[in-house]
């Protein structure tokens, strides 16, 4: 049992590193995933990730595989992309997803031309699919100091938030709250994205976001609630993954990710809210 | 007594077509106003248009209220139902005002909200999903967090729609009370007999206004009729609206 779960982490130091990662990525990603899917948002951070990636290219062609070019990189494209389509939904009659499609497009497209101008052959697969087990102290620091960084803020801003989410009219009829905090929430998205790329890539760093937060939806109705399964999900998928990856030899990043894709397959099966067990066993209906 | 709202040669729409045209006139301070018309006569819009929803294409609203002393129910109000939210925080949200972004809700705010959905009849309805409630529910929810607003102005598009006649009469009720307490409160309403009955005071509109005073000369046949008449439908190629065209607008005796 030790040497199932303990020890790899015991013994060595870039899987205590990793654990650390993960941990400090689901404490982030959770809470930011359920607001996505509670706001119709969960294909959003899909078209965010793609966003990022040209931008982290970028960075990688000017410096190298250097932490702070990628992130400069992918922050830049992110935010660019996440405020473009913000302003045109709300300026316009554009509604949000296509936007965000467009602007999403753009950038991949411009990030494609970029990397191919330079003629290099760039090794993409680092900002593909990440490093989880090669974070070193910078990289670390950064996720940690994310994680931070967002929940701090979605305590400040919850009330909005929920509020925009339950009730857009209502919130514009009372604040001029709205918009401002669907930006800020906008840019958590890229921030967690962007720290999420440099352990599991762009495109699967989304997984830890959307996953936990989609088979937290079958456990619970209550929103707190749902947040805490959501993180629960998402930390305990990091660790599982890990140990998987350790034992089997398979890549860590994929494999922590379908480690939550099983959480959610068996919430879609077992979860008592709504899920499909319960729907396909008749029982009885109530008296009230 | 002065007027809570004038509209000043007022024209608001869509795409540069009115939907509202040239509206001139005053709302006492604590009025009852009914707005009735037929479909497509721009009583929405110009609840919208009050609420700063939407700005107007030409003329103005003059008012003396500040911008949180409106409260505006939209017709169909924007809530999403799948949202994991219960009664109490939806109805909690009528706080903001005093609690805004970061205030926190304590002892008081408490026995109000729950005073609030008392007056809706929604006890032991506290811990209920939105997602659960029946139409007429919702509406209560939704009329507990306006009286939560506690606002001098209250805009309310047809309020009643697909409610059956113990709802209606319990929130017409509570408009009664606002009333009472000197509120002003405007309500875009179809039911011509409850109109009769509860508004003193009727506007009634088909995109310019055919009528506006005492309810019972407003409601007349014959300016039913005319009402329906005027309410042509969009015209794509409608020229442009010469600006020294006379007002159509009247004001309230």
């Amino acid at each position: 049992m030790y040497d199932l779960l303990i020890g790899p982490f015991a013994e060595f130091d870039f899987m205590r590193r990793a654990l650390v990662g993960v941990l400090a990525l689901g404490v982030g990603a959770g809470p930011v995933g359920v607001l996505m899917m509670l706001r119709r948002m969960s294909l959003a951070g899909d078209a965010m990730a793609h966003a990022i990636l040209p931008g982290a290219a970028v960075g990688f062609l000017a410096a190298g595989l250097n932490l702070f070019a990628m992130t400069v990189g992918g922050l830049v494209a992110g935010f660019a992309v996440a405020l473009g389509a913000g302003a045109v939904a709300r300026a316009t009659q554009m509604k949000e997803d296509a936007a965000l499609a467009a602007f999403y497009l753009i950038s991949l497209a411009l990030g494609v031309l970029l990397v191919s101008l330079r003629g290099s052959n760039v090794d993409l697969l680092h900002v593909l699919f990440g490093t989880v087990l090669a974070l070193d102290d910078a990289t670390l620091l950064l996720i940690v100091s994310i994680s931070t960084l967002t929940l701090a803020v979605l305590a400040l801003l919850w009330r909005p938030l929920v509020l925009e989410s339950v009730d857009p009219g209502f919130l514009r009829s009372v604040s001029r709250a709205g918009a401002p905090s669907h930006l800020v929430f906008l840019a958590l998205v890229v921030t967690n994205l962007v720290g999420g790329f440099h352990a599991l890539g762009t495109l699967l760093a989304v997984g830890m976001m959307m996953l936990p937060a989609a088979a937290a939806r079958f456990w619970t109705r209550e929103l707190t609630a749902l947040v805490g399964v959501s993180v629960l999900v998402a930390c305990v998928s990091g660790v599982v993954g890990l140990l998987v990856s350790y034992h089997s030899g398979v890549p860590s990043g994929p494999a922590i990710i379908l480690v939550a894709g099983g959480a959610y397959a068996l919430s879609v099966l077992f979860g008592p809210v709504g899920g499909l067990l319960l729907r396909l066993m008749p029982r009885r209906h109530l008296e009230a | 007594m002065g007027n809570v709202l004038s509209f000043r040669d007022l024209t608001l729409g869509y795409d540069r077509h009115p939907a509202v045209h040239h509206l001139d006139g005053d709302v006492p301070d604590g009025a009852l106003l009914a707005i009735c018309g037929p479909n497509g006569a721009g009583k929405s819009t110009l609840l919208k248009g009050i609420a700063g929803v939407l700005s107007p294409l030409a003329g103005r609203i003059e008012g003396k209220l500040p911008d949180h002393a409106v409260a505006y129910l939209p017709q169909a109000a924007e809530v999403d139902r799948s949202f994991p939210i219960d009664v109490y925080d939806l109805v909690a949200m009528g706080l903001w005002r005093r609690s805004g972004l970061f205030g926190g809700i304590g002892r008081a705010d408490r026995r109000l909200i729950e005073e609030a959905i008392a007056a809706v009849g929604l006890e032991g309805f506290e811990a209920r999903p939105v997602g659960t409630l029946s139409g007429g529910q919702m509406q209560r929810t939704l009329f507990a967090r306006l009286l939560l607003q506690d606002a001098r102005l209250i805009l309310l598009d047809e309020p009643f729609t697909a409610l059956d006649a113990g709802t209606v009469s319990d929130l017409v009720a509570l408009i009664e009370r606002w009333n009472g307490e000197g509120r002003t409160v405007i309500a875009v309403l179809h039911d011509l007999e409850l109109v009769r009955v509860h508004f003193p005071q009727t506007l009634l509109l088909a995109r310019t206004p055919v009528a506006w005073g005492e309810t019972r000369e407003v409601l007349t046949t014959h300016n039913l009729a005319e009402a329906r008449r005027m309410c042509e439908a969009w015209d794509e190629d409608a020229p442009a609206c010469a600006p020294d065209m006379p007002s159509h607008g009247m004001r309230v005796a």
